[in-house]
Order: structure tokens, then C-alpha cells, then sequence
């Protein structure tokens, strides 16, 4: 049986939470504002209590289980960042309050732009950026408005790689730009020579992820990254797959001018079934005074007596505000935790084991399953879900197969440059245990997939529901589950 | 601690990749770059992390230690245990988005039943998934419309009575469409606002933005306009404390095209400003333009029912650059906390605590006003919110509360600077009449001084 909606277990009359009795005398309300009915259900404390409990089973987590989802690095959620978090001085107090009253907040936020420059090489950082596309869009408007602050109003377009997430061209469309793609060449790397011959007065810059969404290090960046300076343009780092690099590289030094962070990918904050995340931006310093405000910065310096004072600054050339307030400041307080449990040693060896976990699982399956770039891989790795002899089993049957063996698929269909793909991304909270029955249970299903395909098209079997009806989603689009006027169903 | 590898299990592994050590792994960066110092601490236990955490936290004066009447977008609710206990639940947290839906289904349905309980409390028919924020929830219908109107209409109308950091959100998220115009009526006043407003509607008008119960707290009926607006062929959209419609009836009674606004107030912590939760409504009509996730019913193999994330050729993944957002994710968690708080208080725990902040606000409200030197600017009903003149500069009033421990409103010479002697001031049902009456005697002793 499928789990019952709140409005279908609801009673009238019944209440899951008492407010204290009035302590002031009435008065009257005005007549004319209030609503005549509040469509709400009615339950219990434990009605609602045991429904999302309930809800909570039908979910796959990585508290449950193995999550190799490319490009989103399902990593351990560390539960000291839960605690630390819901810290009362932390967690209940007003972002408009004197900034005396905040010190420790701003002290926080300043650390970790502090951490997050030293990280990744640049000169400024701001922590608004709500998402990791909230910052992309960041980068964005800096690149339109640095090329309008310079008047030079001919640079229209981004470049963008077709191995690009759907985030880059949708970004660069909202900042204003025509997106150029730029092809992959025969080792996976952004190719060079399409880039030089589109490199000219009117590009704006480029959009480049690196390790690129194939999991491979972009050979030639730093070349790349040249060309296009010289052609007058700016680099954008997706930072998306920034846990191959803590401790490796520094981006700044390879050349990018702009990098945004995903603090619910590198940084272990949880992804909370779709957000909150959070997209901190760095910039070389050059770019600095384009950062959406506010930021913190120290105010008054620190003397005999007192220590610093921190407070909220606006750039001077501020694209404006990304979002109310300061950024999303809880989840900035598990990221620092984070980071400060893992210190230096321990963020180089983050990213040395999740390379280590990919390469060890690509080196396990690319016998069976076709890796369409055979190079030593970072963080992730995309292979081919698909066999020419078997053309009836795709991609999507192998995820759906996975569900029923007790993991959660690849990201497959992504990047759009690898035909059927499956996108693997251990990280490297996973042993050796688990990357090893995930490894028996993908030659196991490409066994299947030659003898019994049909367990893998009807797959999954053993979930809470099978493969689900998204035609009659889209043409029925049933939105709500009750509503107070039939008639306009 | 949190990387579980042994040197042992660390061998084998290189050796099946057939390499010596875990540098090798690393050849293809710049060997110039590689391996640079990082200038940072090294790494500490749970329990000293956990120490300098607290030292931060404690170095703040929360809600906890003061008496606060700030509101100005973020307010000070009480949230049920349940909700918190809730949202601890690791299937909850450590999922992503469903894109796997037969083993996401209580994201999914979660997601579901907040869209319906959002949808039935703003009286709107569709409830997207939610955006990052109620600011980047208001800049998206600008966006929703200007596309609906295939960039022919050109002028978004704003009010100036709407919270000062969604005018900014929304001039960021527009100044890339060159087009685009903001307008915002010069008006001293709301009343002023709803005279004027209408000789600004044209066959350019794209969209009209208010909010209700606006920045001052003042409840109008936008009825009259909106129906000028559509007249004109515009659309109309409201920003929304959620709070207000326990009681209050909804800008969808007024025929607005959207409703927005922040839901921090259903079940969220004050959180220093963030992560909080933008909803987003709609009719109907507009259901293909909207951006953000939506999550429909359907049935499975077995014609058994279940939800999947749809109407997804709207969006960036798929849609790439012609897109008109680049938003990818929904608040998850926090549209959880939403639900979960809706549910629990439910149409009568709603009904209360909008009637509690009415009551306790306009108790306050009659005190200050009693004040020889006070007064209360708002003209027009008001919810929870008010604004108070005080003799003396606001600023001014705030220091000298703060000193004993109450954080007195927020400061208007902020917002505009002809109200430096205006307080915003926010009542919820954690305001006591005891310290409500602190406060009163507290801005006596201020005017003695």
C-alpha cells in the first residue's frame, strides 16, 4: 500500500500542536481582510509524526547505502555538522541585529571565506550564492558587468564545452550571453584548436569545469586558460568537482579568474533530499569589487584592549544581492566544522582517496563495460551503459537493475558527450568493501543483461514502487493531492 | 575518521590500478602547480571542534538572551519539536533530489503534500517545489512574466513598499536583460502608492510587484488595482508573509497571478538569515512557464500510485540555454520543515497563531501609542508588524535598548531616509505581554532620560 496523504488520514477536529491562551485582551479584526475557509488538514502530533517517519523509509540515502551519483559527491554528511549547526547562538539569531551582537556569526563567515580562498588560490570570496547555480549565476553577471564597466561591449558571447552541465548555457543565458559549444577531443579534453579558431574579440569567457564532468583533468588548462586571456576574455571554474583538487592544485594558480563552490558537495554539508545547499564565489583579486554583497570583512582593526571588529561590507562595483540576508549561513556552519576537523592533511587526503576510490572501481569495470576515454580518471569516471550486442538494454535498465542489488544508480544520460552514459563517483568516505560488491553487482548485471535482459527493462523489482508513469505525470499534471474546489480540477 | 581506508586495503587498491602510489593519480596536473602548501590549521577532534564552536556561538547575543521585536523578512516563530526531530532523519537529509524516483518516494511525496498545503494556504491552484528564498522566489516572476509575454512587454512596476533586499535581488537578477525597465512609482505613502500606480499601467506593463502586508506591515486591498492591471494586460504579483493568512484572506481573493514570499515563518529557525525557503504560486495558465521543480502524481507498473518530478522539459538540464532559469534544486529539507509544520498546527494552529500575533501586536501597538512622544505611523490595518515614530532618532532608540538586552525594531532611516525617527517593529506568539510591557516601560524610561 502506497503511504496515505496527510489529507487523507485527517480528521476534523483534531490538533498536533496547542498555542499558549491569549495573555493580552482582544481586539477586533478587521472585517473586510479575513478569510472565509483555511483548507488545512487536522491531525495528531503522532499522525504526523509516524506519516513522515513513514515517508522517510520510502527514500534511498547515503545513511542507507551506497550513492555513487556522478557529479553530485554523495560524501558522508558528518553528524557533528547537525550538532554544530543547531547551536542556539548559532541558529537563533536575527540577520538584521547589530552587528555587535554577531561577532561570533561574522567571525565564522569570515573564517571560512578565509579557508575557502586559501583552498582554492583566489583573492576574495563571498558566501551569498544560495546553490552552486545561484553562484554560477554569480560568475555570470561578473563577467557582464567587468566587460560593461570596460566598455567593451562587443563581447557577446560564452563559451561553453558540450560536455558542459545544463547549469553553464542556462547561466550564461540569464547573464546576457549567446552560448558557443566547444567539442571534445579524442583524449576527453576541451579541444584546443576549436577553441583558438572561436577565440576573438567577442567572446566574453569561458565556462570550464575541471576535472571536466568526463572525470578527466583538463591536459592542457592552463593553455587553455591562456587563450583565452589573451583573446581579452574571462574564465568561470564550475567548481562542481572541486573534491579531486583539495590539496592538489590550487584553481587560481591554473589560470581561472572566477570559481564558485559547492559547500553540499566538497564540503559535506547534506544535500537534504534536493537543498539547502550553498555556493560560495571566490575571485581573483581584480574581479573583487564585482562580488555581490554583503561580505564580511574586518572593520576595525584589532587593539590593546579589543579585538577586531567584523562587520558587513558591499563591494564597490557589486553586481547587487544575490538573495535577503547573508547567504545560507546554516549551512556554512557545517561546512567550517567540516573543514576544521579535517585541517590541511586531512583535505589533501580527501581528494587523494576519492581518486583513488574512482580509479579503482574504473580499473575493475572497464573490462565489461566500454570506457570511451581510457586515461587515468579523478574523482569520477563515465562509462558507456550500453553493448552493441545487446542493443534493447540501455543506460537507464543497468540504474534501475542497481536499485534492486541495494545501491543507488550512477547519474546516467549525463554528460551529453558519451553515448548512454553512467556517470560513477564514489567519493572517498566509501571502503573497499562496498566499492567491491558494487563492482560483483555491475558484472553480475551486464551478465544478466545478456541472458535475462527483461530483468533489467522491468527493473526495479524489489523497491517500494516500479517504474512509474512519467508521460501521464506530464499530460495529467495532478499537482496537489486534495483541493477545496473540485470544479477546477 | 571519515575516510575509512587501511594501509593494507590502500595497497591492493593501487595495485589493481596499477600504480605505485596515490601521487601517480595525480600526473596529469601541472607539476609546477601540484602539491601547493595549504596555509591552514591541521586537522582536530570532534570534541575541540565542537569547543571552538560553541566559543563562537556563545561570542553572539541570540534570541535567546534578548528580547527582540525584529521582524523586516525574518521572523521569530516558535517551531514545534516535531519538526526539527523530523528533518534529523538521515533518509530525509543525506538523499539528493529524486531523480531516481522509485526510491525517493518520500522526498517526492513530501515535496508533493507541501505543494498542496501551499497551494491551499495561499489559495493559488500550483505550488512549485520552492526557490532558494522569498527575494529569488519574487525576481522569478518578473522572469515568468517577461518570457510569458515573449519580451514584449518591457516594464516590471514595483512597489516601494516591498522589503529592500528583494528590490536589490530582483535589479541582480534582471540587469543582464538590457530590455527590461523597473519602474517604481515616486510616492511618499502606500495610499499614494494605490492612487498613482495605475497611470504607470500600459501595454508595456509586464508585471506589477507588491507585498502584503507591505514592509510597513499595512494590509490594502489591491483588488481595484489588479483589476486596472489586467485591464491593461499585465500580470500581478504579491510577496506574502505566510503568517497573515492564518486569518487573513489571500491576494488570490484580489485575482493576483502569483504569489511569493519567504516561509522561514512555517517552521524554520532564524538561522542568522538563511537557509530559509522561497515559495512560489501560480494559476494554472502559467503552469508551463514557472521555473523551478514540480512534483506530480501518477501510477507505476502496477497502476500503483506514486510521484515523480515533471514537467522537466522546462528546465536547465534539459532546456540548456534556452532556459529562462538556471535554477536547478528546490530547499528540499526546509519545504519538508513547511510541511511538516502546516501539518502539525493544521487549520486550527494556523487560525491560532495568525489571531495570537494580530492580538499581541495590537496590544503592543495600544501601549506605545498611550506613550506621550510615540505614535503609530500605520494608516491601514495591520498584521503582526507596525511602525512606530519615536521622539528621538531610531537609531538612536536602538542603542539604548540594546544596552539592556532588547533588540527594539528595525531601524527605517535604513529603508528611507526621510523615517530616521521610525522603528519597524515585529510581534509573534513569543512575545510576552511580560516583555512586551518591559519594552513599553523601557522606551518610557529612554524618552525620561
Amino acid at each position: 500500500m502506497p503511504e496515505s496523504t496527510i489529507y487523507e488520514i485527517s480528521s476534523p477536529g483534531r490538533m498536533g500542536f496547542k498555542f499558549p491562551n491569549l495573555d493580552v485582551d482582544s481586539t477586533e479584526l478587521p472585517e473586510s481582510f479575513l478569510r472565509d475557509d483555511l483548507p488545512l488538514p487536522e491531525l495528531s502530533e503522532l499522525d504526523v509524526v509516524r506519516h513522515f517517519t513513514n515517508l522517510s523509509r520510502l527514500n534511498y540515502s547515503i545513511d542507507s547505502g551506497f550513492y555513487p551519483l556522478g557529479s553530485c559527491t554523495m560524501k558522508y554528511n558528518p553528524r557533528i555538522n547537525e550538532v554544530t549547526s543547531r547551536l542556539s547562538g548559532f541558529c537563533n539569531t536575527h540577520p538584521l541585529q547589530p552587528i555587535e551582537t554577531v561577532q561570533g556569526n561574522l567571525l565564522l563567515m569570515y573564517l571560512l571565506q578565509e579557508w575557502l580562498m586559501e583552498i582554492t588560490g583566489f583573492d576574495a570570496a563571498t558566501l551569498q550564492p544560495a546553490a552552486g547555480a545561484h553562484g554560477e549565476l554569480v560568475g555570470g553577471l561578473i563577467i557582464y558587468a567587468y566587460h560593461k564597466l570596460n566598455k567593451d561591449i562587443k563581447r557577446t558571447k560564452i563559451l561553453i564545452p558540450d560536455s558542459a552541465h545544463g547549469t553553464n548555457p542556462a547561466t550564461s543565458n540569464m547573464s546576457g550571453f549567446e552560448i558557443v559549444s566547444i567539442p571534445t577531443d579524442s583524449r576527453g579534453n576541451l579541444d584546443l584548436d576549436a577553441l583558438k579558431g572561436l577565440c576573438d574579440e567577442t567572446v566574453a569567457g569561458l565556462m570550464l569545469t575541471n576535472p571536466n564532468t568526463l572525470g578527466l583533468f583538463e591536459e592542457q588548462v592552463v593553455q587553455v586558460n591562456k587563450i583565452v586571456h589573451d583573446a581579452g576574455g574571462l574564465v568561470y571554474g564550475d567548481g562542481a568537482n572541486l573534491n579531486a583538487l583539495l590539496g592538489i592544485v590550487k584553481p587560481h594558480d591554473l589560470g581561472f579568474d572566477i570559481m564558485h563552490i559547492n559547500l553540499h558537495k566538497t564540503f559535506s554539508t547534506p544535500h537534504g533530499g534536493g537543498g539547502p545547499g550553498s555556493g560560495p564565489v571566490v575571485v581573483a583579486d581584480f574581479l573583487k569589487d564585482f562580488l555581490p554583497g554583503p561580505i564580511v570583512e574586518i572593520i576595525e582593526e584589532a587593539n590593546d584592549e579589543l579585538p577586531p571588529l567584523y562587520g558587513l561590507v558591499t563591494p564597490k562595483h557589486s553586481i547587487g544581492r544575490m538573495k535577503a540576508f547573508h547567504g545560507h549561513f546554516g549551512i556554512i556552519v557545517r561546512a567550517l566544522t567540516y573543514m576544521m576537523i579535517q585541517g590541511k592533511d586531512g583535505l589533501r587526503s580527501v581528494s587523494e582517496h576519492a581518486v583513488l576510490n574512482a580509479n579503482y572501481l574504473m580499473a575493475r569495470l572497464k573490462d565489461t563495460y566500454t570506457l570511451p576515454y581510457d586515461r587515468i580518471c579523478m574523482h569520477e569516471f563515465v562509462l558507456e551503459g550500453v553493448w552493441e550486442d545487446i542493443p534493447d538494454v540501455h543506460a537507464l535498465d543497468i540504474a534501475k537493475r542497481l536499485i534492486d542489488y541495494g545501491f543507488h544508480p550512477p547519474t546516467n544520460y549525463f554528460p551529453l558527450n558519451v553515448h548512454e552514459a553512467l556517470m560513477i563517483e564514489p567519493t572517498e568516505t566509501e571502503n573497499k568493501d562496498t566499492l567491491d560488491r558494487f563492482t560483483e553487482v555491475m558484472l553480475k548485471i551486464a551478465g544478466e543483461a545478456k541472458v535475462t535482459p527483461e530483468l533489467l527493462r522491468e527493473a526495479p523489482h524489489h523497491a517500494p514502487v516500479k517504474r512509474l508513469d512519467e508521460v501521464k505525470a506530464a499530460r495529467e499534471l495532478v499537482l496537489c493531492c486534495w483541493t477545496p474546489n473540485p470544479e477546477n480540477e | 575518521m571519515y575516510i575509512p581506508h587501511t594501509d593494507i586495503e590502500r595497497q591492493q587498491m593501487l595495485d589493481v590500478i596499477g600504480v605505485k602510489t596515490l601521487e601517480e593519480l595525480f600526473r596529469d596536473v601541472p607539476e609546477e602547480y601540484r602539491n601547493p602548501n595549504l596555509n591552514l590549521p591541521v586537522g582536530q577532534s570532534e570534541m575541540e571542534v565542537l569547543d571552538q564552536m560553541r566559543l563562537l556561538a556563545e561570542a553572539n547575543n541570540s534570541t535567546d538572551d534578548l528580547i527582540s521585536f525584529l521582524g523586516a523578512g525574518a521572523y521569530d516563530h516558535f517551531v514545534p519539536s516535531a519538526v526539527d526531530m523530523l528533518l534529523k532523519r538521515g533518509d530525509f537529509f543525506s538523499a539528493y533530489t529524486p531523480y531516481q524516483p522509485e526510491i525517493s518516494q518520500g522526498t517526492l511525496q513530501a515535496i508533493f503534500e507541501y505543494q498542496t498545503l501551499i497551494s491551499n494556504l495561499t489559495g493559488m491552484e500550483i505550488s512549485n517545489a520552492s526557490h532558494y528564498d522569498g527575494a529569488t522566489a519574487a525576481a522569478e516572476t518578473a522572469i515568468t512574466a517577461y518570457y510569458h509575454f515573449k519580451k514584449k512587454r518591457k516594464t516590471v512596476v514595483v512597489s516601494p513598499f516591498i522589503h529592500p533586499d528583494y528590490i536589490q535581488v530582483l535589479r541582480t537578477y534582471l540587469q543582464a536583460i538590457e530590455d527590461i525597465q523597473i519602474l517604481i512609482p515616486d510616492v511618499n505613502s502606500p495610499d499614494e502608492f494605490l492612487d498613482v500606480t495605475p497611470n504607470y499601467l500600459n501595454d508595456d506593463t509586464a508585471l506589477l510587484l507588491f507585498q502584503y502586508p507591505d514592509f510597513l506591515g499595512n494590509l490594502y486591498d489591491y483588488t481595484t488595482l489588479i483589476e486596472q492591471l489586467h485591464q491593461a494586460g499585465g500580470l500581478a504579483a504579491s510577496i506574502v508573509y505566510p503568517q497573515v493568512l492564518g486569518i487573513m484572506k489571500s491576494p488570490a481573493a484580489m485575482d493576483a497571478d502569483f504569489i511569493v514570499g519567504e516561509a522561514q515563518s512555517l517552521g524554520l529557525p532564524l538561522n542568522f538569515g538563511g537557509p530559509y525557503i522561497g515559495f512560489f504560486t501560480t494559476k494554472k495558465e502559467f503552469i508551463r512557464k514557472i521555473s523551478g521543480r514540480i512534483v506530480g502524481e501518477t501510477i507505476d507498473a502496477d497502476n500503483k500510485r506514486g510521484y515523480v518530478l515533471t514537467l522537466t522539459a522546462r528546465e536547465q538540464h534539459i532546456r540548456r540555454e534556452k532556459a529562462t532559469s538556471n535554477i536547478c534544486t528546490n530547499q528540499g529539507l526546509n519545504a519538508l520543515a513547511v510541511a511538516i509544520y502546516l501539518s502539525l498546527l493544521g487549520k486550527t494552529g494556523m487560525n491560532d497563531v495568525s489571531t495570537i500575533c494580530y492580538q499581541k501586536a495590537h496590544y503592543l501597538a495600544t501601549q506605545i501609542s498611550s506613550l506621550k512622544g510615540f505614535s503609530i505611523v500605520n494608516k491601514a490595518p495591520f498584521f503582526n508588524e507596525f511602525v512606530i515614530e519615536c521622539p528621538l532618532d531610531a537609531a538612536d532608540v536602538n542603542k539604548r535598548m540594546a544596552g539592556i538586552g532588547i533588540l527594539a525594531g528595525f531601524d527605517l532611516s535604513q529603508f528611507d531616509v526621510n523615517r530616521k525617527n521610525q522603528l519597524l517593529i515585529a510581534v509573534t506568539e513569543k512575545s510576552t505581554r511580560e516583555s512586551m510591557d518591559y519594552y513599553v516601560n523601557a522606551l518610557q524610561e529612554v524618552l525620561n532620560a
